[in-house]
């Protein structure tokens, strides 16, 4: 058993490969963004959700193809994006990220591609805001680690409230938890004309450069990019995007020193606009969640996948913590091992693996990284259930094995561990269910499970609602065939025990 | 009683001086007993007289404090002056188990093996025997305690007769140089007695040497070569004829059989 279960994990880890990313030929740009940034940086379409749409996604792409390369999107949370560089998980990142010091301590930037500033916005009903001034000893909100929310800090005065999403922020300017939210303006462009109620106000606050980000020292990709946002520059490509994306404003005239007016039609921005604000009926909306259904079948895949490997190691390094714990003199090894593992969060032990190992040159991908996490996490609860279940055969089949000339390896082997298995069956499998849904957590370490997914759509069409009731259906779903599992697996040992208590005789026998 | 004739050999079983500790409390005093090739012995004495815990000593599940205990050719020697290491001693006791067939009081088949699979393990993980040769072996056995025909059976398909012959064949496939029981029948309904003393009484026919800790005084009476006599750790008496066993020389045996002949089986077990 314990053999083949061995056997198992190191096949696994052998076709592990293909889970990854490895080849990557040397005409690929690899760009770290998050698609949950929202527009107009880089976000799913909604008119096709599968797509990654976004103007730093078109100008991503006009870069690398001045540069002879093709850009591939990957997918990064948007507070891990300047940490996932030093993984090498992808080679630039390019998402509304600021130049600021703080930002060029970590990575090098090319020269600026777009200038900014952040704006404030309130709800429409509001009379008292009108710059940042008034703000003072009001709750604003704005985005997590973002320029503004250091800018703000600096300001001082302020209640800030620091959000995932920028749409969960206007969510609670609505509902009044917050009384102004303070975002880069092309963030507000695009969000505040599709969510009734919301307004915008004040001047320009701060000015913002974005700049593409590279590993602190790839001085050569650097130099490339800026080499490349010249040449856009000057030959009219960056202004027809920025123009499209209706983004195009005084600061990127100075900067271009095209003061011409306006030509192209922002097409992306009426297109996203008339998405956004389209009311849908509910035969429509249906049929939108229809279309989710294959990424959601992915997501769920994987969501699938990382549970059972992790179900695997679990086991696998469960037992070993058990016999461990039961038959050798370490037990406290395994004692401490099972008590620090059950006593801190689980998702801090995920960021842990994923962000903090590499700080000591462990360097896992995020598919090793939440199967490692999550198995050697619920190794812990698992060693305790084997545990019970080892300590519930009588001592009288040891003594047995013993007489018989066994060692205590070969009892355990031939003689414990068969019994016990099938009284830990219900507590694994229900321990699997937990563990199915735990592995939502994963979505913080840039794996696009069932729950990313969710996040995804829902920041595309502002629909928590309606995409997290499908979410919810899908999690409940998988888990049913694991239930009844375990419900049957339940029943059978109860009725073997009671037949067992029927016969007469037969009184000892567990 | 039978008789066997011991002169010329040397015995099978000797125990000298043997002491036992558990937390400092003496259960077995300095215990000596010679048990000659192909001898059925009893064992009897109140409950509480170490006479379980001898017979535990003799297969080494417990390892001795004091004294030494020899089986064939293997001596687990523990008096004082011996230079032997406890490893050693538990290396050695391994390989004594490996000569010592036990049956226990509780019922302990493997449940989650047939009765066949019970009786092959040993043979196939201690002695790395060829699966087919270790199932022939575990045939014959099953055959000689009357189960052949169960063969493939759980262990919760059987009565408890059927259980302890089940454990008889499985401690024999190990081709044992002696045989202990710890009260094998106490556990069983009265009816099943009789069926599990037969095989034993075959097996002493055979030659086998077995060591029984009993309360059953008929079997042990006609059954066996002697009848060994325990109280507070240590040997009373052997009475070794018949006449000794209606006329016990020590007071505490006379008393002890007055009582276990006077009442049934049951009121011992209970008392």
């Amino acid at each position: 058993m314990v053999k083949k279960l061995i056997l198992t994990i190191v096949l696994v880890l052998c076709t592990y490969p293909t889970f990854a990313q490895h080849v990557r030929p040397e005409n690929i740009i690899r760009f770290g963004a998050d698609a949950r940034s929202g527009a107009p940086y880089c976000f799913a379409d909604p008119h096709d959700p599968s797509k990654i749409k976004g103007f730093d996604v078109d100008i991503i792409h006009a870069l690398a193809k001045v540069m002879n390369k093709r850009a591939l999107f990957v997918q990064n949370s948007y507070e891990g994006l300047i940490s996932g560089l030093g993984r090498n998980n992808y080679d630039v990142v390019i998402d509304g990220i600021v130049i600021t010091p703080e930002h060029l301590a970590e990575v090098d930037f090319s020269s600026p591609y777009y200038v900014t500033h952040q704006t404030i916005v309130v709800p429409d009903n509001n009379t008292s805001i009108h710059s940042l001034e008034d703000c003072r000893g009001k709750k604003v909100g704005t985005l997590t680690g973002s320029e503004a929310f250091m800018f703000l800090e600096k300001f001082g005065g302020l209640t800030i409230l620091s959000y995932e999403q920028e749409v969960s922020g206007y969510q609670d300017l609505l509902n009044g938890r917050i009384d102004a939210f303070i975002i880069d303006a092309p963030v507000a462009i695009y969000y505040v004309p599709t969510v009734k109620g919301l307004k915008i106000v004040g001047g320009e606050i701060d000015r913002l450069m974005y700049g593409v980000a590279v590993k602190k020292g790839s001085l050569v990709l650097r130099d490339e990019l800026s080499a490349a946002i010249e040449k856009i520059k000057h030959n009219g490509e960056l202004r027809k995007i920025l123009e499209k994306w209706k983004l195009w404003n005084n600061n990127m005239a100075e900067l271009t020193e095209d003061y011409a007016p306006s030509e192209n039609e922002p097409t992306e921005y009426n297109s996203f606009v008339e998405a956004m604000n389209r009311s849908i009926s509910w035969q429509e909306r249906f049929d939108r969640y229809l279309t989710f259904l294959p990424m959601f079948g992915r997501a769920a895949w994987t969501t699938i996948v990382i549970s059972i490997f992790s179900m695997m190691l679990a086991m696998a390094m469960g037992l070993i913590l058990a016999i461990i714990r039961i038959y050798t003199p370490f037990k406290f090894l395994a004692v401490a091992y099972i008590e620090i593992v059950r006593g801190t969060p689980l998702l801090v032990q995920l960021l842990l693996i994923f962000y903090g190992l590499p700080n000591i040159g462990i360097k896992l991908d995020p598919f090793m990284a939440g199967v490692i996490g999550l198995g050697l996490n619920y190794a812990a609860f698992e060693a305790e259930n084997y545990r019970a279940g080892l300590l519930s055969v009588p001592r009288a089949q040891y003594e047995a094995a013993k007489a018989l000339g066994m060692t205590r390896w070969q009892s355990l082997r031939y003689v414990i561990l068969p019994q016990s298995i099938r009284l830990v069956i219900p507590p694994i499998t229900n321990d699997f269910i937990s563990l199915l849904k735990d592995s939502s957590l994963v979505s913080m370490i840039t794996i696009i499970d069932l729950t990313q997914q969710y996040n995804l759509l829902a920041t595309t069409y502002y629909d928590y609602f309606g995409i997290g009731i499908q979410v919810a259906l899908i999690y409940f779903i998988i888990g049913i065939p694991f239930v009844i599992v375990s419900r049957w697996t339940e029943k059978r040992i109860r009725q073997d025990g009671r037949l067992r208590r029927k016969r007469p005789g037969l009184k000892l026998i567990r | 009683m039978q008789k066997h004739d011991h002169s010329g050999h040397s015995a099978l079983i000797r125990l000298e001086g043997v002491t036992k500790l558990f937390d400092n409390t003496e259960v077995l005093k300095n215990i000596s007993l010679s048990i000659f090739e192909g001898d059925l012995v009893s064992i009897i004495g109140p409950s509480g007289c170490g006479k379980s815990t001898l017979l535990r000593c003799i297969n080494a599940l417990e390892i001795i404090d004091g004294g030494s205990v020899t089986v064939a050719d293997i001596v687990l020697d523990r008096r004082e002056g011996t230079n032997v290491s406890y490893s050693q001693i538990e290396k050695r006791a391994h390989r004594l188990r490996q000569s010592v067939g036990m049956v226990f009081q509780t019922f302990n088949l493997f449940p989650h093996k047939t009765v066949l699979e019970n009786v092959m393990l040993a043979p196939v993980v201690v002695q790395g025997m060829e699966k087919d040769i270790a199932r022939e072996i575990a045939l014959r056995q099953l055959d000689k305690v009357g189960l052949k025909n169960l063969a493939d059976r759980r262990t919760d398909q059987l009565s408890g007769g059927q259980i302890q012959r089940g454990a008889i064949a499985r401690a024999l496939a190990m081709s044992p140089n002696v045989m202990l029981y710890d009260e094998p029948t106490s556990a069983l309904d009265p009816e099943l007695v009789g069926e599990v003393l037969s095989v034993m009484r075959e097996l002493n026919a055979e030659g086998m040497t077995q060591i029984i800790v009993t309360h059953e005084m008929q079997f042990a009476k006609d059954a066996s070569d002697y009848i060994v006599f325990m109280d507070k750790g240590e040997i009373v008496e052997i009475l070794a004829e018949e006449f000794m066993v209606e006329h016990p020389k020590d007071e505490r045996t006379q008393r002890f059989l007055k009582r276990i002949m006077s009442v049934g089986r049951e009121d011992i077990n209970n008392g």
